[in-house]
């Protein structure tokens, strides 16, 4: 398996709607190439899925659509991101309010060693959106009440959140993330370290979720893309593969490779 | 496949004797190293505090003086530079003569000896304290000279004379058998600055000067290596310059103390003209010294902070100055303060470049600001060792016990410390 040379995407990258716009993205660290001329629409209430191989580059995508990547110091951006057609690579673009507007979940629950109310609070405070405890306090609870994790720990908000169990982390990760009220939601394989139960939870979670929110997750899972996603994007070696609807992507596979992915041929 | 299986399996055991014959040999191999480490750690406290002990202990003749106005020429009325100037020691000297019989002016001369020389400041002190006092008799203990309190502790019990002659050691007999001369609670020890005189020498200037060179350390070395730990691991690009800063902190880590003493003579006195001898400049030195210590903890502490919980405040939108404070700085305190007690530590014992910026004169008042000339405990260890006297031996050892408990001190509350602050995550 190779790059592809002269690579069109197959399906429908764009949509009505974009939220976010990816135009010709290609990542490089250092001298080696991790991403190809990626262009993609994220569409408004959206849930895309990305999938394909380990190491296809499809988590580094994700990190560029909020410039987590400007922490990797050998890391290089060519393209163009929009997030409701502003460049969000502009120099006069500053990441805090940008990734105020694009949060992120991560893999493995990371929790802050701290209480469990100081978690979700960490956002509104640094970025100055509430006044009053009480508004505070009301920004907690909400957010905890939409990650389905507020009847688990209302009686205990002072405890560590480390304290928690795996899949009560990762909704305190999605809690922590709503109550800064971004627009985009990235969400890089929320529930590889999870058990099926706990990954349940965070599904339904995200279903409710779209009605607010933009998501992109990335997965290893399939059924976890066809459960949860209206699109499903499918990487291969840093090449943008094939984009369509999600049940489109897993009954007829447009492209070679996706259907070679999806059937379990490699992966 | 069956042979194959049982030739492998053999093999395996075969090895097993051998491997596990390793093991007991590294386990030995450890057992003995702590154990002969524990060896040398009771050999040498048992040494310094059997050595030690007996100078918290002081030899005192118990007396009855009458504060004789007349004699003085003092009344509770005078004036306190008077009362200051008045002639304790001739009263001492009277009641000596009255206590014991003597003829001749060497005979006098012997039994003068007997008392510290500084034993008139105890009646000065009492006086100054209650002039009322004036008129009365005092019952006071006087403290003897070093030889008696030598000859008490170690030699009598020996039937050693000790540097005492046959006059002497009579009349001390005496008071002995009329149960006047005791060995009591050195208070002395712990409240005298330095001295000429072994029982009037003590350790409260050294500590005092100790304490405060060690905060003046504190006070610099803390703030100025967190802040380059911090800017060296989280803020500064990664470059030939950085990398230069980088070798080179690793390197004074490893310069001899000395050399910083010298530098510290050589900038801060000749150049910036701090005066020498003083808890400031020691301080300063210092400081030199505990920052490569500081900075090199301080950046491993830093790394150690797992990358997950950066990402997640990143991720949230904080800035670097509040993902650093707000969450990498908290986690690795406990370790930054690891290695600031372990730099402190290292200052509390340093010797040899306080010598050089003059802290090894020979000071007697206590210091009470960080401009007040005065020593250290372990320079002041270094100066007693030096002293012919036998009762400077055992006030060395005294002094090391006193460094060694500030020592345990200092690091039980690193220790509580870094618990309170510890968090897991």
């Amino acid at each position: 398996m190779s790059i592809i040379e002269n690579h069109q995407t197959d399906g429908e990258p764009f949509c009505d709607s974009p939220k976010l716009k990816a135009r010709g993205v290609g990542v490089f660290y250092g001298d080696k190439q991790a991403i190809f001329d990626v262009s993609l629409d994220i569409g408004a209430n959206e849930v895309i899925a990305l999938i394909g191989p380990s190491g296809c580059g499809k988590s580094t995508f994700l990190r560029c659509l909020n410039r987590m990547n400007d922490t990797i110091d050998i890391c290089r951006i060519t393209g163009e991101i929009l997030l409701d057609d502003e460049d969000i690579y502009a120099p006069k673009i500053d990441v805090v309010p940008l990734r105020a507007r694009v949060g992120m979940v991560f893999q493995k629950p990371n929790p802050f060693p701290k209480t469990i109310f100081d978690n979700v609070a960490y956002g509104p405070r640094i970025h100055g959106l509430v006044n009053h405890r009480h508004e505070l306090e009301e920004i907690v609870e909400q957010s905890l009440r939409r990650a389905g994790l507020w009847s688990e720990v209302k009686d205990r908000l002072d405890a560590p959140g480390t304290g928690l169990s795996g899949g009560q982390q990762q909704r305190l990760c999605i809690a922590r993330t709503i109550a800064v009220d971004p627009e985009v939601i990235l969400m890089d394989e929320p529930c590889s370290a999870l058990d099926p139960i706990a990954t349940a939870r965070i599904e339904e979670l995200i279903d409710e979720l779209r009605d607010n929110y933009t998501i992109a997750i990335v997965t290893h899972s399939m059924q976890q893309a066809a459960r949860v996603s209206q699109r499903t994007a499918y990487f291969h070696l840093g090449q943008l593969i094939e984009v369509n609807p999600t049940d489109l992507v897993f009954t007829k596979p447009q492209h070679a490779l996706t259907e070679a992915y999806i059937t379990g041929r490699f992966g | 496949m069956t042979d194959q299986l049982t030739t492998t399996r053999s093999k395996v055991e075969q090895g097993m004797a051998r491997r596990r014959r390793a093991e007991g040999r590294f386990r030995l191999y450890g057992v003995l190293s702590v154990g002969f480490g524990l060896l040398c750690l009771v050999v040498l406290f048992g040494n310094i505090l059997s050595q030690g002990s007996s100078a918290f202990r002081q030899t005192v003749l118990q007396a009855e003086i009458l504060l004789d106005q007349e004699y003085l020429g003092l009344n509770n009325q005078s004036p306190v530079n008077e009362l200051r100037n008045g002639n304790y020691e001739g009263l001492i000297k009277q009641y000596l003569r009255n206590t014991a019989e003597v003829s001749s002016r060497s005979e006098r001369r012997a039994l003068y000896g007997l008392v510290s020389v500084g034993a008139h400041w105890q009646l000065q002190d009492a006086v100054l304290a209650n002039p009322d006092l004036l008129g009365s008799t005092l019952s006071i203990e006087l403290i003897m000279d070093d030889n008696v309190d030598q000859w008490f502790k170690h030699e009598r019990d020996e039937g050693g004379a000790g540097r005492l002659n046959e006059l002497q050691l009579g009349w001390l007999e005496q008071w002995v058998a009329e149960g006047r001369l005791k060995s009591r609670f050195s208070t002395t020890f712990f409240t005298n600055g330095d001295s000429r005189e072994p029982e009037l020498a003590g350790v409260h200037g050294a500590i005092m000067g100790t304490l405060l060179t060690l905060m003046v350390t504190f006070l610099l070395s803390f703030p100025i290596g967190v802040a380059a730990a911090i800017y060296l691991e989280e803020f500064a690009p990664k470059n030939r310059i950085t990398e230069i800063v980088e070798i080179n902190i690793n390197n004074l880590a490893a310069v001899p103390s000395i050399t910083f003493g010298l530098l510290g003579l050589a900038i801060f006195i000749n150049i910036f003209g701090v005066s020498r001898s003083t808890p400031l400049i020691g301080g300063l030195v210092l400081t030199l010294m505990t920052l490569p210590t500081i900075i090199i903890s301080g950046r491993a502490a830093i790394k150690s902070v797992p990358p997950s919980i950066r990402e997640a405040a990143f991720g949230l939108g904080a800035s670097k100055m509040q993902v650093v404070f707000h969450h990498v700085l908290p986690l690795a305190m406990p370790g930054m303060l690891t290695g600031t007690i372990i730099g402190m530590a290292q200052a509390l014992g340093e010797t040899a470049p306080l010598l050089m910026i003059g802290m090894i004169a020979f000071v007697v008042d206590v210091p009470g600001f960080i401009t007040d000339p005065s020593t250290v405990l372990p320079v002041q260890i270094f100066l007693w060792s030096d002293s012919p006297e036998q009762a400077f031996t055992e006030r060395t050892s005294g002094a090391i016990i006193v460094l060694l408990t500030f020592l345990i001190m200092m690091n039980t509350v690193a220790v509580w410390l870094r618990r309170r602050l510890e968090r897991r995550w």
